[in-house]
């Protein structure tokens, strides 16, 4: 008995110090899961580089958000961003980590990857079940070299909330009054029309699948996928692909100020080839936690300069240059770095 | 006796009472009591926290909405704001029927030939099946539901039914608008093929309790297996299958990841079984992540509450019925 006592006590007091040793070189995060993939293959690279482990928890933008708001984690981390007005009350930081974009994906026979064209109309009046066929007037006068068939058309969307969602409703609403008064924004809305897939996996099966649909998800998934994807028209008024070049030049364009804490959408950016629908994924920091807040910008830093060719692997959109400037200059005015 | 010397029986009493304390006071026996004891008063705390802490985190929403108002309400806006569990109240109750329909037959003639048709020989491997079958993780039938299930039913079933079960008419309602596959249809006989393990093998053990006297009596008298099983067996064992029954209701009821793909989270009310819907654990599994407004996971809370609620009741049922069963086996 009093062996068994001593081992447990033995195992105890090994595990204690080990895990108080852990937590020196240890950065804690939690939040939005579509830069899961790329956080996890940053961290580690960085714990090869450096022996800080990096643990990131995929609970979704909403859980990012209230751990971060309950300090329970070191940084938080979410797909939309969080307004200046919510991040002064939480007494929170805020800056971009990489850039994700949105596109929609159909299922036509005949039609290849980036072959039909849509604008901020088309997409609207599909998504409000205005639009009911590939044959509408409206998509063939887009179209006019297309064989567009006489079908019905398939909308597939998002059965749970996500900042995919969150971001293409913020493009519908912000192009399309209607849209904004029927529907409106956010991780999860009311859809007018359409069948809902869960997560970008179940609406890609669903667009796969089923013929004559349209469905919209992220643009790696699209990607690795090999889903067909479709022009859309930009602010600018032209037709553009989405690939890394348009998402960096939404990038580029976008409306980031550190003063507003970096808060911005890269919906409808003006840049001459922006990619319409995009958005960076955001980290929070909590401003009195000085000490773990030096820890992961010390870890973004390391990113920022040698995390570009695995995010652009794993067809992530790393942050144009002027932007990290802007993001490192936020870092030294506030004091963590 | 014990009237005229008293004094004897309370020698005895203490007598006893000394070995009772004695027992106690061996450590490892009261060690063993005091660890058991505590292990089955977490339980009874764990579900009186849950529900207080399901009721705590709703109180929001029961403010806003009422708790009854909440219940009958149809909308679902988590950009209005505003919220109501009607429709996935519906979609809880039609998806676990339907699920019932398909799963009460096919379970007791499952439960008929393992126990009197089958030789030994069959019984085994069969039991085996039935028992793997419950094993599976639900997650893999909700994968297996969306890619191989929902195409099989959208290519095939679905149109079938359309064209002859559709065209009756009022029994037709059911089967309007374009079959997809993300509908009731698919969700419920997902769910059916979940909870056929379970009503079987509970089916089984209730037919087993029929005295074998009582059926040998019957063939003795030249009943057929068929009137053995009607008039027998069945009357024998008919509230342990309710009980059965009911305990798969509650199982489909709470059922989550098996019907979360094939669902699509529409939050209506439909008559078509070929339409999209929510339950409300399909709801909570889609949206809890993200919801990040305080009346909108207050509301999602709400949800819960209900539906433990809900479970609560048809398993307090399933042990009244099991309880009058075994009483009336007894007798």
């Amino acid at each position: 008995m009093k062996n068994v006592l001593s081992i447990f006590l033995m195992v105890f007091l090994l595990t204690l110090t080990y895990s108080s040793a852990g937590a020196a070189d240890m950065i804690n995060g939690a939040g939005a899961s579509f830069p899961y993939p790329v956080y996890s293959s940053w961290a580690y690279d960085y714990h090869k580089a450096t022996g800080i482990k990096f643990n990131y928890q995929s609970i979704g933008s909403g859980g990012g958000q209230r751990q971060i708001v309950g300090r329970t984690v070191d940084f938080g981390a979410s797909d939309d961003p969080v307004k200046p007005e919510a991040l002064k009350k939480d007494n929170l930081f805020q800056f971009p980590a990489v850039i994700g974009g949105v596109v929609p994906v159909v299922n036509i026979s005949g039609i290849k990857d980036g072959e039909l064209k849509l604008d901020a109309e088309t997409l609207c009046g599909i998504y409000l079940g205005e639009i009911k066929k590939w044959n509408d007037a409206k998509l063939i006068s887009l179209n006019p070299k297309l064989k567009l068939p006489d079908a019905g058309i398939t909308v597939v969307q998002r059965s749970d909330g996500s900042g995919t969602t969150a971001i293409f409703t913020n493009y519908l609403a912000g192009v399309c009054t209607s849209f904004k008064n029927k529907v409106g924004e956010g991780k999860s809305v009311k859809w007018p029309a359409g069948i809902g897939g869960k997560g970008n996996e179940g609406v890609a099966n669903y667009v796969k699948k089923s013929p004559n649909s349209i469905g919209y998800v992220e643009f790696a998934y699209a990607k690795q996928n090999k889903l067909t994807y479709t022009q859309l028209k930009n602010k600018a008024g032209n037709f553009v692909q989405p690939n890394f070049d348009s998402f960096g030049d939404a990038a580029e364009s976008g409306d980031f100020d550190s003063k507003k804490d970096f808060y911005a959408w890269l919906n409808n950016t003006p840049g001459k080839t922006s990619w319409p629908i995009a958005g960076a994924t955001f980290i929070l920091l909590a401003k009195e936690k000085k000490d773990s807040n030096v820890k992961t910008v010390r870890f973004f830093e390391w990113v920022f300069k040698n995390g570009d060719a695995k995010a652009k692997e794993l067809v992530y959109v790393p942050l144009p240059k002027s932007l990290k400037d802007k993001v490192r200059a936020y870092w030294k005015a506030n004091g963590i770095q | 006796m014990a009237g005229a010397c008293p004094c004897h029986s309370i020698f005895l009493i203490a007598e006893r009472y000394e070995t009772l304390v004695i027992q106690k006071k061996n450590p490892i026996d009261l060690l063993f009591s005091v660890i058991t004891a505590g292990a089955s008063f977490m339980v009874i705390l764990l579900v009186i926290g849950i529900f207080a802490i399901l009721l705590k985190e709703s109180s929001l929403s029961i403010g806003k909405f009422g708790f009854i108002k909440f219940i009958v309400t149809n909308e679902w806006n988590p950009v209005t704001e505003l919220f109501g569990a009607a429709a996935s109240i519906y979609g809880t109750m039609v998806t676990t029927a339907i699920a019932l329909i398909i799963a009460i037959p096919i379970a007791i003639g499952i439960a008929v030939f393992v126990t009197e048709i089958a030789t030994d020989f069959l019984k085994g491997p069969i039991g085996a099946a039935i028992e793997l079958l419950a094993a599976i993780p639900s997650i893999i039938y909700g994968m297996w539901g969306l890619f191989t299930v929902a195409p099989i039913m959208t290519k095939y079933i679905e149109p079938a039914l359309q064209k002859s079960l559709g065209l009756v008419p009022l029994i037709g309602m059911l089967f309007q608008g374009t079959p997809m596959g993300i509908d009731l249809l698919t969700a419920s006989v997902i769910l059916s093929i979940m909870i056929i393990p379970f009503t079987a093998s509970i089916s089984r053990d209730a037919f087993n309790l029929t005295p074998a006297v009582v059926k040998e009596s019957a063939y003795a008298v030249g009943a057929t297996q068929w009137e053995v099983v009607r008039d027998v067996v069945l009357p024998y064992s008919k509230m342990g299958v309710f009980g059965g029954i009911v305990l798969s209701l509650g199982r489909a009821l709470g059922e989550t990841m098996a019907v979360a793909f094939v669902l699509g989270n529409n939050h209506q009310i439909t008559s078509s079984l070929f339409s999209a819907a929510a339950t409300i654990t399909v709801t909570l599994a889609n949206e809890f992540t993200e919801a990040d407004k305080d009346i909108y996971l207050s509301s999602l809370f709400h949800l819960a509450l209900v539906l433990f609620m809900m479970s609560f009741i048809v398993l307090a049922a399933a042990k009244f019925l099991l309880f009058k069963a075994e009483r009336k086996i007894n007798r």
